[in-house]
């Protein structure tokens, strides 16, 4: 393991890390203001990422793909939010991880239907092919830093809206209290629509950033969504600032693991042993993680409530 | 307990399917595995009706079960009197431990904490190369019971699974009628009163907590003789999420409503995939309206025409 490697794997682990971000951003807003859990989040991921695919493909521009595939996203959040989760709002939390997993298990079939079971490629926009040095021979790839750097900016722009505007101030009231922002006038529900829709755009466009990176499959989202709920646990629910920092620490602490658990392991076992010990370590870190955190801090590290 | 009589026909149903025409092979099977996953749905249905925790990694006990009784069949461990005392046994240590840290939080931690431990025993599973790994291990046969191979027929397998069945279910609503099960009642309607009272809930729900594993593990140890294979899919987070939706299909605030939950689970997912490829285009919206319009789920269905 060499240095130059280890600064390779920390790039990927912020890359993952950012768009965990950027599906966890939504996912704790929608907590935090209609104490809603949404478990079809993470097919919302994997919806735009199949739109950005087939949006690209349709009209040959990865980015007229993007950009077509953001309105799409936002339109799927909207109906099924009208079709589904309205329904829901004043269910028990356990209604909603079944009414949400119903919608998973239909939304995972549907894109087999129609696109097929075979995970579909995207190729990277011509621009932002090739590398770009880091280093002095280290080459990263540019689609790579370009997801970072589009990633940093949306989450910039999603803190300026959160913590700066009007609009902001009231969803972070609705997330500490919601009966107290209703009964001050503020329609609630509409507040919360407007969230639940920019959250499935965000999600739907780390789903389109994610495409030329990972395979387009169905229940590409599951694994996402397991890893953005630890996210928001970790940061503390309805916190953007605690889902930014826990969504950086799960992508390092996955990535590195990954790489690291096996060699590490090495040291104290044979290597065939080594290798299988060291993938399970490796996807359990983060589980790990979290069951300490909350074992200590059962709110989270930034807890939006006071109660 | 006025509605006593069907959880009573049901059981009564399947102890005489055998007999009724119900008795080749395909129905056996599929029968064992829905009394099987009931088993797995009433240990959980007394977690959340009972005791008000909700867990979405309770596939994991289920899966230690069935993994104790693999693991032991590669090492030429086949004996009942070892085996299912290993996969309850190890069932309960798991809940017991994973318990003692998920039971301090509360709401949607606990539910996402349950899910992490859930999703931690999931990768074990899925690393033991030496038992398959990812692909799952095929048993060479099934546990015997006190050297015979009574688990092989067919018929004996079904009364077992049936008795194993009824014993949960009467273990489950007997914990919850007493006294023990008034404090963990409580402690779902208001923790601090029951605090106020001079009854801690912690130890309470431990208890019930490391109980419903061991249970779990026992629906496990059937499981994993039922199919003779055993793979890491059997502690996923979907099959979690299929057994709560069993316990609120059935109706969270009756025990034996997990068991119709259970079996019209089991029943609807087999005809719908016999009936079409793409099934669970169907089986995830009829998932989504029993949850909007089946409020109190089958067994409030039958209380209320009752």
């Amino acid at each position: 393991m060499t240095t130059q490697l280890l600064l390779v794997q920390a790039l990927n682990g912020l890359q993952l890390g950012i768009l965990l971000f950027l599906v966890a951003a939504g996912l704790t807003l929608v907590f935090g203001v209609m104490d809603f859990i949404n478990l079809a989040h993470g097919v919302q991921y994997m919806l735009g990422a199949y739109l950005g695919a087939a949006l690209a493909a349709a009209t040959g521009s990865f980015w007229l793909g993007l950009l077509l595939a953001l309105p799409a996203a936002l339109a799927a959040g909207l109906l099924l939010e009208v079709l589904v989760f309205r329904h829901l709002y004043a269910r028990d939390h356990l209604a909603q991880v079944l009414a949400t997993f119903g919608v998973i298990l239909f939304l995972n079939e549907g894109v087999k239907v129609v696109f097929g079971a075979a995970p579909l490629q995207v190729a990277i926009p011509p621009v932002l092919e090739g590398g770009i040095e880091i280093m002095p021979g280290l080459q990263y790839p540019l689609y790579r830093v370009a997801v970072l750097v589009a990633g940093l900016a949306t989450g910039g722009l999603l803190w300026w809206l959160v913590e700066r505007t009007r609009i902001g101030m009231l969803v972070r009231a609705g997330a500490t209290n919601a009966p107290m922002v209703s009964a001050l006038g503020v329609d609630i529900n509409r507040l919360f629509l407007l969230v639940f829709a920019f959250g499935a755009m965000l999600a739907g466009f780390a789903g389109v950033l994610a495409g030329p990176i990972f395979s387009v499959e169905p229940g590409m989202g599951d694994n996402v969504l397991i890893l953005a709920f630890v996210v928001i646990v970790i940061g503390g629910i309805g916190s953007i600032r605690g889902a930014f920092i826990a969504a950086l620490l799960v992508g390092l602490i996955d990535t590195l693991g990954k790489s690291l658990a096996p060699d590490l392991l090495r040291l104290v076992l044979d290597p065939s042993a080594a290798r299988q010990a060291g993938a399970a370590l490796a996807s359990m870190l983060v589980y790990v993680a979290m069951a300490a955190i909350l074992a200590f801090r059962p709110a989270g590290l930034f807890p939006v409530r006071s109660s | 307990m006025r509605q006593a009589w069907l959880p009573l026909a049901v059981l009564g149903a399947l102890a005489a399917a055998p007999f009724l025409g119900f008795g080749g092979s395909y129905e056996t099977t599929l029968m064992a595995r829905a009394m099987i996953l009931g088993m797995a749905a009433i240990s959980l249905a007394f977690l959340v009706g009972g005791a008000g925790l909700v867990s979405l990694g309770h596939a994991a006990s289920l899966g230690i079960g069935a993994y104790a009784v693999a693991i032991l069949d590669a090492h030429g461990i086949t004996d009942a009197a070892r085996v299912l005392p290993t996969a309850v046994g190890a069932a309960a240590v798991f809940s017991l431990v994973t318990g003692a840290i998920a039971i301090r939080t509360a709401g949607v931690h606990f539910i996402m904490i349950t899910l992490a431990f859930g999703q931690m025993a999931f990768f074990t599973a899925s690393s033991l190369a030496a038992y398959g790994g990812d692909d799952g291990y095929t048993m060479y046969s099934r546990t015997e019971v006190m050297g015979t191979r009574l688990l092989e027929s067919r018929l004996a397998f079904h009364y077992i699974c049936l008795a194993a069945l009824a014993l949960t279910w009467a273990l489950c609503a007997m914990l919850l009628a007493s006294r023990f099960g008034r404090v963990l009642r409580a402690s779902r309607e208001n923790a601090q009163r029951v605090e106020a009272v001079g009854v801690a809930p912690y130890p309470y729900r431990l208890v019930g907590y490391t109980l419903a594993g061991a249970l779990g593990g026992m629906a496990g140890f059937l499981l994993a003789n039922a199919t003779e294979f055993v793979s890491p899919a059997t502690l996923s987070w979907q099959r979690s999420g299929e057994l709560l939706f069993m316990v609120i299909l059935g109706g969270a605030g009756r025990l034996w409503g997990a068991i119709l939950g259970a079996l019209v689970f089991v029943l609807l997912e087999t005809w719908l995939a016999q009936q079409m490829q793409h099934w669970k285009l169907v089986f995830g919206p009829l998932l989504v309206l029993s949850v909007i319009f089946l409020r109190g789920g089958l067994a409030g269905l039958v209380a209320r025409r009752g």
